[in-house]
């Protein structure tokens, strides 16, 4: 059962902040969301998804100072924005790299999309020497070879989700794509990855349907 | 840190892109200690940003996506397939029956060219300023901002302009080939 309708939704969380001696001149608020987005922003939330950025704050406890260190302690009850999109949703990124596992997809902001070979249209096969994937389109003159190309634009629906339950770790960069399609991909233990699916009418590259 | 609700609610790319760039404007404008660069904000924000400026949201507005809601009111559609439709946009027929449940048997052929002609109607291809107006009764209440009109060039997926899709049924038959034909036909008329 998926209860998520849509690409981004709004998570209620409590945390207790703590903010250190050199920041108490600034106004609670802003010194709370600062610590905030340098905890979560662009971090994944395990089973939550993807964080973007603090919506806001709903409540704030009363601070303390603990004996033997100088920071306040707040409980902070806030809103943040996060990236889970919901299973059958559509969503449109960018052909990072294609290997034997499929496609892989990016939306540049998230990189773990994959497209196995089962779920791209049929028949497809993957092209040794340009190391994509190319969908045999059959028609009545024949058939045709629709390459799936690098940077072309990719019209997906998501089916599944997997959360990976990583020790904490530094920060991923997820904005960065990694191009390099002559090496084998290795297994990524990434947090939290999207697998997708191109086989029904309309999906696939925006181009084959235009 | 606990999670008290993951899906609290949920988020239309406006919003979002509303907030990301509220946030940017103000990480730009504050000076000293706390206008040091929060890199992982800023990557984060300026991808997001990148990405939700090529969908059709950067051109709404809380006015536009409450007539929106208004004209699907008839439709009975769920609050998440109304989102869905305001984010992506659709153009086509094939659009609407990934992004709507059993559409077919919900809704009659006639239904869904209306559908399209509203989204056309209401949702704009060109940038407007809007003031601040009042969110929906449906999504979070929004403090409407002066949206930067921040035109990059760059074309929306949803808002192609051209009604070839609407002829329902057509799986994977609009190839090349057919665009060919068309520019044919097109040369041919102007040649008439």
């Amino acid at each position: 059962m998926s209860k998520f309708r849509v690409m981004f939704v709004l998570a209620e969380m409590t945390d207790t902040v703590r903010i250190e001696p050199w920041l108490f001149h600034l106004k609670l608020n802003d010194a709370i969301k600062f610590e905030l987005h340098k905890k979560l922003a662009n971090k994944v939330v395990h089973n939550v998804g993807l964080c973007i950025a603090l919506h806001d704050i709903t409540k704030l406890d009363d601070s303390h100072v603990i004996p033997g260190d100088g920071a306040s302690h707040t409980k902070v009850h806030f809103r943040y924005v996060v990236f889970r999109p919901f299973i059958e949703e559509i969503l449109v990124g960018r052909i990072r790299s294609c290997s034997r596992e499929g496609v892989h997809v990016s939306l540049g902001f998230f990189d773990d999309i994959l497209i196995p070979p089962d779920s791209l249209q049929q028949v497809s096969r993957f092209d040794e020497t340009e190391q994509v994937w190319v969908w045999q389109y059959e028609s009545e003159d024949g058939t045709h070879d629709l390459f799936m190309d690098i940077n072309e634009e990719i019209r997906f629906k998501v089916v599944d989700e997997v959360f990976v339950d990583t020790t904490p770790v530094g920060p991923e960069d997820l904005a960065e794509p990694v191009q390099d399609p002559l090496l084998e991909n290795q297994p990524k233990k990434s947090p939290y990855s999207l697998v997708g699916s191109i086989s029904e009418p309309g999906l696939g590259l925006l181009t084959w349907w235009t | 840190m606990e999670v008290i609700n993951e899906n609290a609610a949920m988020l239309s790319n406006y919003e979002v892109l509303t907030l990301l760039k509220e946030l940017q404007s103000q990480n730009g404008a504050s000076k000293g200690k706390s206008g040091k660069i929060q890199q992982n904000l800023a990557t984060i924000s300026y991808e997001t940003v990148t990405y939700l400026e090529k969908t059709p949201c950067k051109y709404q507005s809380p006015e536009i996506i409450q007539k929106l809601l208004q004209e699907l009111a008839p439709f009975s559609l769920t609050k998440a397939e109304k989102l869905q439709l305001l984010n992506h946009c659709p153009t086509t027929a094939v659009e609407i029956q990934l992004m709507i449940e059993e559409s077919e048997e919900r809704l009659s052929e006639e239904e869904i060219d209306k559908l399209l002609d509203v989204i056309a109607r209401c949702l704009p291809g060109e940038p407007e300023e809007e003031q601040e107006g009042e969110g929906e009764g449906e999504e979070e209440g929004l403090v409407g901002e002066e949206e930067e009109g921040q035109e990059e060039g760059e074309e929306e997926e949803g808002v192609q302009g051209e009604e070839e899709g609407d002829k329902e049924g057509e799986d994977g038959e609009d190839e090349q080939e057919d665009e060919e034909m068309e520019a044919e036909e097109a040369i041919e008329v102007i040649e008439d």
